[in-house]
């Protein structure tokens, strides 16, 4: 079977809040021209277009489908969805490439979180019978995850700070990042709590964004780009729905995906942690040490573009190896509440 | 240019609320669970390796063998995790500030999420012993526990909650639907092209775009060209007349219709568009609207217009001769 390269990666300004749609176009249009830029394509070589986003996000139906006016697509293209972080709608993309149905891909996810309220809707993705009824908001459900590791001694308040402000050190050097600055942990540790334990520097901003990835086969990303990241391995795996029959402080789902894929080698990892606790977690499940560069970008906690962040940890890791910076990367997307569903994927350069 | 003053303003938005309630039956096992809560008993399943999981689940999340055996536990329990909720959102359980809690009931091996009415933070920690404060009317589902309070709390006296709705069912039979209302509100923005044509509309024009690309000319004007993915820019007024291109003959009623049927609905081709949009045919009988008909757009007094393509009542004959089918053919 094909191996499969990221050959561009490209986002919107991760932001509070854009007047434009919640179809996305707006945030869409400049990003596939950027991309078509970087690998010289134009939308007639692509095989196969993917996204991922939510209607419950943007309050109406078939937003996606309004979406897909952003690529002009006519001829009729070929074209699927998902309902999820489009990190999943580029996993689809990779099975097409790999099963040889097509040699060229687009994948991409946007997301308007700020025409409604993220807390509540984000309730939705619970068990509809026994506990969204209730609307336990994301937020709240992240604090009791937090709080049953700081129980357990796995970590302590501070130690989330330390996550919150080496993240926003990083994105002092990321363009598109909505939060950045140098800040000082015991400052971090002086603000109030937002959901007792948790503070705002624990908690991903609301973020309105959009990212895009072109995929090829690894044969044809050799004549597009000088480095391609060619996806050693990508795993997704799922943990029970059930909240209070998992261990939230690990990540089973994690763990069972980054052991199926390998993750030896890696140099950096970017990883979609939307509380500073999850990064922790994260790092235990993929056993990456204090070798690996973790979210040269800051990561999601400088803005967190719902359906497309973990998308944009896939461009970010993959542009290490396009740049040149690093020969084997690691990415990783969350879905569902407190880590409930997982994807892994390994980059390399080939020589 | 007058794109670059339509770049200049805001787009449009307004609120948009939506809601729904979401009924869903609930089978054998949760169907029993809250029947149970109905009682103001608590029942939980037996897993495969003997844990019991509470609220039960109907296959073990570990071997997916289906479960079948209740166990009833207590309706007091221990907090395992909590985190404060100072500012509680549409719907919660209580609408003053409560702590969420996943609370391991007497009996359980699996927590409950639910919220605990603690007055402050420093009312909950890790390990207090909690107990159910029951719904005054309970109708068999989640909400039948309002909350939970320190087991050690006084009876409150305060009325809970008001119950979610019920769906019909015979006298005496158990619960087999719950109902969840689910109400999401949000601020819905149109593009800075609808926006243009939604202004023009309120001073009673008719603003379409020429896509850049392929030189069609939308109405309304569109934030990307379906068929070139670019916006359209160039600013287009067109008339208010044109022809119907297709159409049908609604004679079947349903809610919310505001004319009696029959009435046509038809699609409009301004004369200068290439896009058809949808709207009415009105001022002569249905069965004399035919494909090719020119129409005039009949609008509605000039103190009633704003942002809506309402402003326009419906379109109707203007007694010129049908144009042919080949002019519009690559219109349908």
């Amino acid at each position: 079977m094909a191996d499969v390269a990221i050959v561009g990666f490209a986002q919107a300004p991760n932001v509070r809040a854009t007047p434009g749609t919640t179809n996305g176009v707006e945030m869409l249009v400049p990003i596939f021209a950027e991309v078509f830029e970087r690998t010289g394509l134009s939308k007639k070589d692509i095989g196969f277009w993917c996204s991922g986003s939510s209607d419950y996000l943007a309050g109406r139906a078939f937003s996606f489908i309004a979406a897909v006016d952003a690529i002009g697509a006519f001829p009729p293209i070929h074209e699927s969805h998902v309902e999820m972080d489009a990190a999943w709608a580029l996993y689809e993309a990779w099975l097409k490439i790999r099963m040889g149905e097509v040699d060229t891909a687009l994948v991409y996810g946007f997301g308007k979180s700020s025409a409604g309220h993220l807390r509540r809707v984000l309730a939705l993705q619970l068990d509809p019978y026994l506990v969204a009824p209730l609307w336990p908001d994301s937020v709240s459900i992240a604090g009791i995850q937090a709080r049953l590791g700081i129980d357990a001694g796995l970590w302590s308040e501070k130690d989330l700070a330390e996550v919150a402000a080496r993240s926003r050190a990083d994105a002092v050097r990321n363009p598109h990042a909505q939060l950045s600055g140098h800040v000082e942990v015991t400052d971090l540790l002086d603000a109030p709590f937002v959901a007792d334990p948790l503070r705002a520097h624990d908690i991903a901003p609301i973020t309105d964004g959009a990212a895009a990835i072109v995929l090829a086969s690894a044969e044809r990303a050799r004549d597009l780009v000088e480095r391609p990241a060619v996806i050693a391995g990508i795993e997704h795996r799922v943990d029970s729905p059930v909240l209070g029959a998992r261990d939230l402080t690990r990540s089973p789902s994690t763990e069972a995906a980054g052991r199926a894929i390998g993750v030896d080698g890696v140099e950096v990892a970017e990883l979609h942690a939307p509380f500073t606790h999850q990064e922790l977690i994260l790092r235990e499940a993929l056993g990456l040490d204090d070798q690996v560069r973790i979210n040269p970008s800051g990561g999601v906690l400088v803005g967190n573009p719902m359906f497309a962040a973990g998308l944009a940890r896939i461009g970010e890791a993959a542009t290490q190896i396009l740049t040149g910076q690093a020969r084997k990367t690691l990415a990783h997307a969350t879905s569902g509440p407190a880590l409930q569903q997982n994807l892994v994927c390994v980059m390399e350069t080939r020589d | 240019m007058i794109a670059s003053a339509a770049e200049a303003e805001t787009p449009l938005s307004a609120p948009l609320n939506v809601g729904f309630d979401y009924t869903r039956s609930v089978g054998p096992i949760l169907g029993r669970f809250v029947n149970g809560l109905r009682e103001r008993r608590i029942e939980g399943i037996r897993g495969s390796d003997g844990r019991v999981h509470v609220p039960p689940v109907e296959y073990d999340p570990v071997t997916a063998a289906p479960l079948c055996e209740f166990v009833s536990v207590g309706t007091e329990g221990t907090v395992v995790s909590w985190s404060w909720m100072a500012e509680p959102l549409e719907g919660q359980p209580l609408q003053r500030a409560f702590a969420w809690a996943l609370i391991l009931l007497d009996g359980a091996d699996t927590a409950l999420l639910h919220a605990v009415d603690a007055g402050t933070p420093e009312k909950i920690h890790t390990g207090q012993r909690v107990r159910v404060r029951w719904a005054d009317e309970p109708v068999g589902h989640i909400r039948d526990i309002a909350y939970f309070v320190a087991a050690d709390a006084p009876e409150d006296s305060e009325p809970s909650p008001v119950p979610p709705p019920v769906a019909k069912r015979e006298d005496r039979a158990p619960v087999s639907m719950v109902i969840t209302p689910v109400h999401l509100s949000y601020q819905h923005s149109v593009s800075a092209e609808e926006s243009r044509y939604l202004r023009g509309l309120a001073e009673g024009k008719l603003i379409g775009q020429r896509c850049p690309a392929c030189e069609k000319v939308y109405i309304p004007p569109r934030g990307a060209c379906p068929t070139d993915g670019v916006p359209t820019s160039e600013e287009v007024e067109l008339p208010d007349t044109g022809i119907v291109t297709t159409f049908c003959i609604v004679n079947v009623p349903f809610l919310g219709q505001r004319i009696k049927p029959p009435y046509v609905a038809a699609y409009i081709l301004l004369d200068g568009a290439d896009i058809a949009f949808l709207h009415l045919v009105l001022g002569c009988d249905a069965a004399d609207v035919r494909m090719g008909l020119r129409v005039r757009a009949a609008w509605k007094p000039r103190d009633e217009w704003w942002t809506t393509l309402e402003n326009i009542d419906h379109f109707e004959p203007t007694g010129e001769p049908d144009v042919p089918y080949e002019s519009f053919a690559n219109h349908l």
